[in-house]
């Protein structure tokens, strides 16, 4: 199967038949032999103690909530200049899984912040970047929920969407960019991970079962929004045809 | 296991990672399985898509 006849909405649906059940599996397998390494194999941090557990967590969300963005920035680009009839299914399905994660990186950077740093929030760049990353997701699942043809929603959330991606290297160079509280980059950087592999290897293998799982779940949420549309398609029918009777 | 004087943080970290995965996956199924049904009740009430052939050219 060539990779433009995915653009074919039926195709698409016969694909995630296929794929979905193997991708569910890798993701349980790799979740199952994350956790026995966070729990039975990777040692505490010297310096944070167990605390160093939720970095396990912390990390390939934040990671994921970025990368659903940039998933729906390419998306917004296949709308706006392609009109790939995929394009806007999968902005819209990655919204809800990109502001779940971006929610859970919050929520574990402040109980991991109160302990390490005394408080559970400050108003640092990277902090507040993030938040507002989150806060667009709610405005961009807002804007799809208000306009109610599908391929205008699309659009809009689109332009919406290519705006908010200014916010992506605001985010990752924030660190960089200010004196912030929040540390500064120790996986993507140069000079490669600042991390002990006794360590780094384990967040690895969680990061992959996160990746696995956006994967499984955005594939999923593309498969009912299709469905979504085709029910709509046949309630429009129904409607027009009840309306030339 | 002894997770330290901060085992609050991270049982409560972990708790709610797998609580927002749960709803995910069941947000994500309970959806599917709703589609699917009325997709199913539409199609046996002899509606079809514009695109799709009609059942006796099928």
């Amino acid at each position: 199967m060539a990779l433009i006849d995915l653009a074919n909405p039926t195709r698409f649906l016969a694909l995630t038949a296929r794929v979905l059940p193997w991708l569910a599996a890798a993701t349980t397998v790799a979740f199952a032999v994350g956790l026995y390494l966070i729990w039975a194999v990777a040692p505490d941090d010297y310096q944070q103690g167990a605390t160093v557990k939720i970095m396990f967590i912390h990390v390939p969300s934040a990671w994921l909530a970025m990368g659903a963005w940039s998933v729906m920035t390419i998306a917004a680009i296949g709308t706006l200049v392609w009109r790939h009839p995929l394009a806007d299914v999968a902005a819209k399905s990655a919204a809800p899984l990109g502001a779940a994660f971006t929610f859970l990186a919050l929520f574990t950077g402040s109980l991991w912040g109160r302990p390490m740093w005394g408080t559970y929030w400050v108003w640092d760049a990277r902090l507040t970047s993030v938040l507002v990353l989150f806060l667009m997701y709610l405005g961009v699942i807002a804007l799809w929920r208000t306009v109610d043809d599908p391929s205008r929603a699309g659009r809009a959330a689109a332009i919406l969407t290519l705006v908010g991606a200014i916010n992506l290297p605001i985010i990752k160079f924030s660190v960089d960019w200010w004196n912030t509280l929040h540390q500064p980059a120790s996986v993507l950087r140069l000079g490669g991970p600042a991390i002990h592999p006794a360590i780094f290897t384990p967040l690895l293998v969680t990061a992959l079962a996160f990746l696995l799982l956006f994967v499984t779940l955005h594939l999923a949420a593309m498969r009912n929004e299709i469905l979504r549309r085709r029910v709509r398609a046949m309630w429009l029918m129904q409607a027009h045809a009840a309306q030339g009777a | 296991m002894n997770l330290g004087p901060h085992a609050a943080f991270i049982v409560a970290s972990y708790v709610m990672a797998a609580l927002v995965v749960l709803g995910l996956i069941a947000w994500v199924l309970a959806d599917f399985r709703v589609q699917r049904r009325v997709l199913a009740d539409l199609e046996a009430r002899g509606m079809r898509r514009r695109s799709e052939k009609p059942p006796e050219a099928a």
